[in-house]
């Protein structure tokens, strides 16, 4: 059976027909097309399908789409202003080369941009800390430490 | 000014799109297409009775089923032994679907195509496959003994055999020399099996139009998936192209081809006529694509008072798994690039390779390297150990000396080719990490130690790469190259080739590579070979269409073509920069047309006044268009070297290992672009970190691999990876025009010896297997203090 759910991604209300067991990654990345999201390995541990729900970050992929009707997301699609400057998160990376294949790179930002929402200005030990659930095999991760740094002197020039 | 980019921290061109999710990764493609879905092997060895596809019909969306019963003649033949090698008798590989006989867990059985995955999956559950067991091979010791066959057909389940020796000066082996030497040592080491595990599975993707097919794969050789289809769908190669798109990550899996997937998604897309998708999920990656590392090694070693090593004389067993489609590169890199930086009196090895039920083993990041420089560092260190010495006294004793290159180590390197080193400078190189980690003025404790672990590495294999250079009537520069890109920033470090061999602007200059409709000439992306063979073939096409533009911009000028120069895309005469004619220009002059579609074309019409009327427009020998294409075929390999130090501290308690510096020393000759290098050796080393600590695939004695997802098989986190120090030295190398060597692998290479080297100095506890587990090091400490 399926059912019909309404999320808003981006700030844009889309509708999907999807059964129960859709899974949220599934649903943005097949049903509505938003490919950015990743899925690295569809039990929770890699984080490449990590999306904002709600400002918070959560594992798509773990997640059933019909679980979240209503529910306000974003993903790497939506980071950037909507005059298409890239966010500062997503300027830090560039910056930094925190990305290599870029495969983890939507989860990661989703991450950190949250992580930053929540605490502007971490320690060493809480940028770890806060990107210590998603795996990257390509940069090593000094360099994403780095940008998560980056991103958060970025922020505050701005703020 | 002139545009120098080579050799600067240029930001990457491919990241805008990667950061805002606009990267075209395998499965972003083909949202229409059918999904395929595979029933895959449950048991290590058994015979397939029946297959019994009834329960599955009736899911809806189900589009078709097949077996290997199924596949034309051509489609169903065993898969191509790629690189067969007098010394492997006995080469095996898989059918793209079992037939009859399936060798490990993971082996696909019947391939199902349905309106999406999760149809495909549902059908996949339901099918029924009747299985007699048969008993497996599950380990390197059972393989040897040769009681149980993974191939009814090779005895012993040798694959392969090979014996390479180089005698010393006065012409006597090995073990002679080892018999004679004041010392001697024998040990055992061992290293686990790995795997690349990219986060990006592999995956297909084909369209099919009645006469031509396209194919995308997560490759990291498209040009050879292409001819590999080809062949196997009996299709004229002009109607095939293979495109790899966006690849999250390779490391070494995705060379092999072509994979059963390869061949069976384009095969159905024909007969279905429709486009059909699969994209591989985490577990299928874990037990059904390539693992690597697993290895013993059996070491004899004589050496004298200085710890200069007179013989050397190493045995090696090595698993490859249940299929040599890549026949035994990574046995035949451990054996030929052990000697490492130095000069060992004589050398004798020999390695067997076995078959077992397991997945097959083919190269991952260092191929066979890492275990090469493990087996080499662990002796230095035992070495220093028995005569009491300092580790870098022994191995600086062993060193080629600088002026000792080109250096030639008496052996066939993985190419062919013999195995000589073009350049270095070991003991600089070694003052420098000592010097980076602080080793004369480490403080050691017990539960506190530091490691050294020193390599060559060959880099840049050919046999060739191309690259295709055209500057269009609109300025831009559109570079194009065979091989593939799976996050080393080609698409940045290619630009800058070419930015600055052309003197124009990084802005104007854009570059394709692992698309077949580009170029058809490749061979591929693997051992650290991408920016030496593509790099310099790029910049040789570069310095072709640089000729060429020169000589039109001097006819146009009245200048002689040596007088001219060209900077941000304008060429100019040498002093006077008022006679100047920018290169959308020479475009234009380089092709005269006969209709004027736009502006810029109606300069170019054949009526647009030609040079002299006696004169055909096209000159005899020249073609129209300002373009190029070159190849660069190295003569042999060049050999980029480095030296990595760690400092580790061990829980007394919990044997908890914690890597608390690590620092790289390292060269790869003349750099592109220095931020894109250090990107590649901090992910090797944590790469390599992971493959000393935490990383194993664990199978058990029925061959079930028992650790197949993330939650098991533990890749390091950001919390497990120490902030990495990098020096770099520059020696280039004096066989290709850039002077460049390769960096991919080089990170990877020493991890698990220098980790093995400082746990070893930190706890006083010999080290001789690879990875190190707290469980295992608390073993060790059990076993050796009681
Ligand atoms: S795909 Fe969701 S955590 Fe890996
Ligand atoms: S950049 Fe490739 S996995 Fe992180």
């Amino acid at each position: 059976m399926e059912h019909e759910i309404t999320l808003i991604v981006n700030g844009t209300a889309r509708r999907a027909r999807v059964p129960a067991r859709r899974l949220l990654s599934d649903c943005l990345r097949h049903d509505l097309g938003l490919t950015g999201t990743h899925v690295g390995c569809e039990h929770g541990v890699c984080g490449c399908c990590t999306v904002l729900l709600d400002g918070r970050p959560v594992r798509s992929c773990l997640t059933f789409a019909v679980t979240v009707d209503g529910a306000e997301l974003t993903t790497v699609e939506g980071l950037a202003g909507r005059d298409g400057r890239l966010s500062a998160v997503q300027r830090a990376f560039a910056e930094c080369h925190g990305l290599q294949c870029g495969f983890c790179t939507p989860g990661f930002l989703c991450t950190v941009t949250a992580l930053l929402a929540e605490n502007p200005a971490p320690t060493d030990d809480e940028v770890i800390d806060g990107i210590s659930g998603n795996l990257c095999r390509c940069t090593g991760y000094q360099n994403i430490v780095k940008a998560v740094h980056r991103a958060a002197e970025l922020l505050a020039e701005e703020a | 000014m002139t545009t120098r980019l080579f050799g600067e921290r240029v930001p990457r061109r491919e990241d805008p799109r990667l950061l805002t999710g606009q990267g075209r990764y395998l499965d972003d493609l083909g949202r229409e297409a059918l999904a395929a879905a595979f029933v895959r092997a449950p048991h290590a060895h058994a015979r397939i009775r029946d297959i019994d596809v009834a329960g599955a019909l009736d899911v809806a969306g189900l589009v078709a089923v097949y077996t290997w019963e199924d596949l034309p003649e051509r489609a169903g033949r065993a898969l191509p032994l790629l690189i067969p090698h007098p010394a492997l008798t006995h080469g095996r590989t898989a059918y793209p679907l079992a037939r009859d006989v399936v060798r490990h867990v993971g082996e696909p059985v019947v391939m199902v195509v349905a309106t999406d995955r999760y149809a495909a999956e549902d059908a996949c559950a339901l099918i029924q496959v009747d299985y007699e067991p048969l008993k497996p091979v599950a380990g390197l010791e059972e393989a040897v003994q040769g009681v149980r066959l993974v191939h009814e057909d090779v005895p012993g389940n040798v694959g392969a055999h090979l014996v390479q020796e180089v005698m010393t000066a006065d012409g006597r082996g090995a073990r002679e020399a080892i018999e004679t030497s004041p010392h001697t040592l024998a040990f055992r080491l061992d290293i686990e099996r790995s795997a690349s595990m990219p986060l990006e599975g592999r995956g297909v993707y084909a369209r099919w139009d009645g006469r031509d097919l396209r194919v995308y794969s997560s490759t990291q050789t498209s040009t050879s998936v292409r001819m590999a289809v080809a062949a196997a769908l009996g299709l004229p190669l002009p109607q095939v192209e293979v495109i790899a798109p966006d690849v999250g990550g390779g490391f070494g899996v995705k060379i092999v081809h072509p994979w059963p997937e390869e061949v069976l998604v384009p095969w159905a897309a024909m007969t279905l006529g429709r486009e059909v998708k699969w994209s591989e999920d985490r577990r299928e990656h874990f037990v059904s694509s390539a693992h690597e590392r697993g290895q013993v090694q059996y070491v004899r070693v004589g050496f004298d008072d200085d710890g200069r090593v007179l013989g050397l004389d190493v045995t090696i067993l090595h698993d490859h798994g249940a299929y040599t489609p890549y026949g035994i590169i990574v046995p035949i890199v451990t054996s030929t690039q052990l000697p490492g930086p130095y000069k060992p009196g004589s050398y004798r090895v020999e390695f067997t390779s076995v078959y077992t039920n397991t997945v097959q083993v083919t190269p991952y990041r260092g191929a066979g390297r890492p275990q090469a420089v493990f087996c080499m560092e662990r002796t230095m260190d035992k070495i220093a150990r028995y005569l009491g010495k300092d580790r870098t006294e022994v191995r600086a004793a062993n060193f080629i000396r600088p002026e000792e290159f080109p250096y030639d180590q008496g052996m066939t390197f993985q190419d062919g080719r013999p195995l000589i080193y073009d350049s270095g400078n070991y003991p600089e190189m070694l003052r420098m990490i000592k010097e980076l980690i602080g080793w004369d003025s480490f403080e050691r404790r017990p539960g506190r130690g530091i490691g050294i672990g020193c390599y060559v590495e060959g880099t840049g294999v050919g046999p060739y790469e191309g690259g295709h250079v055209q500057i269009t009537s609109d300025g831009r520069v559109h570079v194009s190259t065979g091989l593939t890109s799976q996050g080393q920033g080609h698409e940045t470090a290619f630009a800058q080739i070419a930015a600055t061999e052309l003197g124009v602007p990084i802005e104007r200059v854009s570059v394709v590579t692992g698309d077949t409709r580009r170029f058809g000439y490749a061979v591929g992306t693997f051992a650290s070979r991408a920016a030496v063979v593509s790099g310099n073939a790029i910049a040789l096409a570069c310095r072709k269409v640089r000729r060429k533009a020169l000589r039109i911009a001097a006819d146009a000028l009245e200048a002689n073509p040596d007088d001219l120069d060209i900077a941000d895309g304008i060429v100019h005469v040498a002093g006077a920069p008022s006679a100047a004619i920018p290169l959308s220009t020479v475009a234009v002059l380089a092709n005269p047309l006969r209709y004027a579609f736009d502006d810029e074309t109606a300069r170019a019409t054949q009526f647009a006044g030609a040079a002299s009327p006696d004169r055909p427009p096209v000159a005899e020998g020249e073609e129209p268009g300002l373009e190029g294409r070159d190849y660069y075929s190295p003569i042999r390999s060049t050999f980029a070297a480095g030296m990595h130090a760690a400092v580790v501290e061990t829980d007394p308690d919990t044997a908890e290992i914690k890597v608390v510096r690590y620092a790289v020393v390292h060269d790869c000759g003349r750099l592109i672009n220095p931020m894109i290098v250090e990107g590649q050796i901090h992910g090797g080393v944590a790469q390599g970190i992971g493959g000393a600590l935490y990383e194993r695939i664990v199978y058990d004695q029925h061959g079930q691999l028992v650790n197949a997802s993330f939650m098991d098989f533990l890749m390091p986190y950001a919390t497990e990876i120490p902030h990495i120090e990098t020096g770099h030295l520059e020696t280039p190398s004096p066989l290709n025009p850039l002077g460049i060597k390769g960096a991919g692998e080089a990170g990877v290479i020493p991890v698990s010896a220098v980790i093995a080297s400082a746990i070893e100095d930190a706890e006083g506890i010999e080290i001789d297997r690879m990875p190190l587990s707290p469980s295992d090091l608390f073993d060790l400490r059990t076993t050796h203090r009681p």
